[in-house]
Formats: structure tokens, sequence, C-alpha cells
């Protein structure tokens, strides 16, 4: 297929998974092997790094009080509905039990913390979704609290900004999960009809139903390099076309060469690049014209 | 007797079951089909057009699920690419603007997973049907005929109104990937079904349906005349209801339908 040669020509060919088979395992705490490019790097040096390997750039996923560290200015956020918790709407077997194991090893309490914060001394309401949460699935408190920080941002007349990770829907909410699609875009339309600033940071990895709803409505939609971005698994069409993808197809670059990225920017110029899109945004900006 | 979400399964697969190329003729009249999304094709899994409801003109959004491999094949088996959503979009916008209710017929699989819908963009495309049907300033009423699968069915199921044939199924993926998913085993899939919660009656419950169609018979395949009258009658009560109501009114509960669907618990607010 043609496609691929494409983007094997422009990416390079060789799959980092082909790369690495024969290594032995080694432990995870001190050595990061970047899933992008194979290379593995110490830990430490990798952190040092902002978490963005050494080799390829790709960035790796961080915690959502991570990213808020590095983005925010210091000590100005006001978390919203703190104490939420998802019920188990199908009621799945295990689904309780499961959420709060994973409480009580990740400290947070689903999969996306938001909040009112500055960015360089202007106001934003922001969403950060976790990974780490049930590889920040959507169900009930993430499509909540993601519909009631756009509806407050939208009565506020406050910009949004939403750094994105999803591994899609949450099963385990079945039908629900799904709805948190709907309900978020609609926050997300009214936002919109009011005239306000919605910026999307799409961070590794978004897919599914995420993309397939909110992250993909942004008016600037930005990504970080080499992150993961798609709708379909990539098993799932491996399925269906009975061949094996390129490592790079559903990268943040693939995104960008077909037009659904806006730009990508590494994560030591976010924050940065984030206040001058609001500067541009302020209708109080000051411009003599 | 019972019927299983799993009996369900087996009756919305069973040969001669009834598609939309069977239903439009028996419930609108002189229907034309529009092509395209002006943008990049036009997608056989996705049938639009204009025509009358008992005289009345509406827009028709329909999923195509072939009713044999000739059909299957221009229609890609009820699976549509970015480019099929878009059109969906194209034609729910022309009819906000000459005032049309808007009748989606979905019954997918779900959207198509391959490498040209990526790179189309088919979750952009579905986030702007989503986004855009939520404040389409016209009635929009759908109806699951069969499968309604993920993402794929949900771009035409933001509505004022959702109706499910007795037998149809709705759900956040399909029974075989949830069960590949979660078990690694996509032959669990019946078990699946029947624990997912996705037969009209359960979705009833839990506040997605609204209406329940009424089959014939063992199934809408054993009188497809039937089954099109029940769906007809349906259409025209939703109708009523919905044109009678002041668009604001109308879009405000739209945006609530979807707005109350989530079950969580918070902490006391000090
Ligand atoms: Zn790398």
């Amino acid at each position: 297929m043609n496609v691929f040669s494409v983007v094997r020509k422009r990416w390079g060919s060789v799959s980092p998974e082909d790369n690495n088979a024969k290594k032995p395992d080694i432990p995870t705490d001190l050595l990061f092997k970047c899933p992008r490019c194979g290379t593995v790097s110490f830990s430490e040096e990798f952190n040092a790094n902002g978490k963005v390997c050494v080799n390829c750039n790709y960035h790796s996923r961080l915690t959502a009080r991570e990213r808020l560290d590095i983005t925010i200015d210091k000590g100005s956020l006001v978390e919203f509905d703190k104490g939420m918790l998802s019920k188990n709407p199908i009621n799945f077997p295990g689904y309780e039990e499961k959420q709060q194991k994973l409480r009580d090893r990740t400290g947070l309490e689903d999969a996306v913390v938001t909040g009112k914060c500055r960015i360089r001394n202007r106001e934003v309401v922001i969403i950060v979704m976790d990974s780490h949460f049930l590889m920040a699935s959507m169900g009930s408190v993430v499509g909540e609290k993601i519909t009631r920080a756009f509806e407050y941002a939208t009565a506020n007349r406050l910009p949004v900004i939403a750094f994105t990770a999803s591994g899609g829907a949450r099963m385990q909410e079945g039908i629900v999960s799904l709805m948190q699609m709907a309900k978020t875009s609609g926050a997300v339309a009214r936002h919109n009809e009011a005239g306000l600033l919605y910026i999307t940071v799409m961070t590794d990895p978004t897919t599914g139903g995420v993309t397939a709803s909110f992250a993909s409505l942004g008016d600037i939609i930005i990504a970080e390099p080499k992150v993961l971005i798609g709708f379909a698994g990539r098993r799932v069409i491996e399925g269906t076309i009975k061949q094996k993808l390129p490592d790079e197809f559903q990268s943040a670059e693939f995104m960008l060469e077909n037009g659904f990225v806006d730009m990508i920017v590494d994560r030591k110029k976010m924050r940065r690049t984030l206040a001058h899109l609001l500067a541009l945004h302020d209708s109080d900006g000051g411009g003599s014209v | 007797m019972n019927v299983t979400a799993s009996d369900m399964l087996d009756i919305i697969r069973k040969k001669g079951r009834p598609t939309v190329n069977d239903y439009i003729p028996l419930i609108f009249d002189d229907f034309f089909e529009l092509h395209g999304d002006r943008l990049y094709g036009d997608d056989g899994a996705i049938k639009g057009g204009i025509g009358y409801f008992k005289g009345t003109p509406v827009t028709v959004i329909a999923q195509v699920k072939g009713r044999n491999l000739e059909e299957n094949k221009a229609s890609n088996f009820g699976m549509p690419h970015p480019e099929g959503y878009r059109k969906a979009l194209r034609l729910a916008r022309q009819a906000e603007k000459f005032k049309r209710p808007v009748i989606c017929l979905i019954d997918t699989a779900g959207a198509f997973c391959g490498v040209e819908a990526e790179q189309r963009g088919q979750g952009e495309a579905i986030a702007r049907d989503i986004m855009e049907f939520m404040t389409l300033r016209t009635p929009i009423i759908s109806i699951i005929l069969g499968e309604g699968g993920s993402g794929g069915a949900l771009a035409l199921g933001v509505c004022d109104e959702l109706a499910m044939l007795e037998n149809a199924i709705y759900s956040v993926i399909s029974p075989r990937g949830f069960a590949s998913l979660l078990w690694k085993d996509a032959s669990r899939e019946r078990e699946a079904a029947d624990i997912m919660k996705i037969t009209a009656s359960d979705l009833k419950k839990l506040g997605v349906c609204d209406c329940v169609i009424k089959e014939p018979g063992e199934g809408a395949h054993t009188d497809k005349e039937a089954a099109a009258a029940f769906i007809k009658e349906y259409i025209g009560a939703a109708l009523k209801r919905k044109l009678k109501k002041g668009l604001d009114e109308l879009l405000e509960e739209r945006y609530n339908k979807f707005r109350v669907i989530g079950e969580f618990t918070e902490a006391d607010k000090g």
C-alpha cells in the first residue's frame, strides 16, 4: 500500500518492536525504553529531560500534577469537583474494586483534574487528563467534570485549555461512557457559541471516544511531538487490513500532515506558547489599531 | 418468552432483516437521494436525502446495511468513512436552513476502522457531527434499527428523541469487541452481550433510549411492512411532540437529555 511507503520514507522504516524484541528484560524503574524509537536511557536522564526521549523527542506521559506544575502559574490552581467518584452504572463485575485499587495506587480519584488557574497571569479553565488511571478512559466522572469545566468557563467567559489523553471509552460503564461524548461535546458547543477560546493539547495517547468528541473540537489543536493520536486502535486496523502498520501511523506528525493538528509544540515551549495564544485572543489586548 | 441480549444479536443478524433500503420507500414519499460531502467523496454507508413524511418535507440520514453482497460492497457493510459523517452534517445543515426535521436511521457496527479513515480524520468527523447536531436548530429524531455501535452510531444519535426497535441494540463497542478487549477472547461475544446492558429496555432504564418501537412477530424480518408501519407511527407521534416546541426550548431539552447521563457520587460540599 503506497500510503505506508510514504509514511515509512518520512519517518524511517524500522518498527521498535522488531528492533528490540530480543533484548533482555530490564528493571523499569531504573531505565526508560522509548515506545517510539526503542532507545533505552537511564530514568534519571529521561526525567531530567522532562520525560522526553533523548533520542527521538517522543514526549512521554506525565501525571496530571506534573503537567500542572510545568504549565500553570505556581499556586494558582483552584480545583473543581474534588471527591467526585464514579458509581457502577451497568453493574460491571469488579468495577468498584478496580477503581478503589487504582485510587490507592495513584492517589487520583479518577482520570481528570479540572480547575481554574492562571498562565502567565491570564485566567483560564484547565482540564488535564491522567493516563495513569484506567488509561484515562472516559466514564461518568471524566464526562461530568469536563462538562462542568466548560459550563463554568462559558458562564464566566473564560478560555479553556484541555490536555487530552485517553484510551477511549470506559468499557466498564457501557453506554453511559458513550453518552459522555455527547455530553462533553454539547458543553463545548455552548462555549463555542459564546465566542470563547478553546485550545486542545493532545498528549500521549489521545484516542477513541475522546478523539471523536471534545479533543477534536478545539479552535486550536496542539500536539506534543511523537505522541499517539487516532480514532481506531492500531490492532483493530491491522486486523482489518491484515497488515502491520508502521510505527509512525497515528503519530502527532501524521495528524499534522493530514490536517488535523495545527502545530506540534515541544514540552519546554508549551507554557510560553499557550500564554502567547491566550494573549492573542484577549479582547483587552491593548492594540492601537 | 424472555428474549435476552444475545438472542437479539441473532435476530438483528437474520437474513431478511429489513434495512433502510426497505424502510425508506415504505415510510417516506418522493424520496430524493442527495450525494456527497462536497469535500472528498460520497460514502455509500450513509444514505441521505429529502422526501415527504405524511406530507411534511423531511431530511433523512440513514446508515445502510446491505441486504446482499452487492449492496454491502457499495455500503461497506454499513460502516461509514469520515466523508459519510461529513455528508450527514452537510445535509443536517441544509435541513436547518429549510426548517425541515431530520430523521436519522442508525444501523451500524461502528465507524470504519482503516488507514484512510484515520488519514481523513474519522475522529474529527464524528466529533463535529456530535457537536453540531447538539445545536442544530431543527428537530432531530433518531431511530436505531438493528445495531447501534459506538461513536459511529452516536454521530447520528444526538437528537431530541432516540427510539430503538424492540430487538435493536446500542453499545459503547460491539459485544465482540468488548469480549476481545476485556477478556482477550472475541468468542465470548454472547456472554458480553448479556452483561453490557445494550437492549432497548436496558437503555430506557439508563435514560438513553426514549421509546421502544414494537416489532411484528418474531422480529422485523417476519413482516417488513408491519415493521415499517410501526416506525411510521412512531415518527408521526415524535414529530408532533417536537414540532410544537419552540426551538430554544427544544435545544435546551436536547442538551439536558445528554447532560443528565452519568452516575457518580460527590464529596459533601462544605
Ligand atoms: Zn525515542
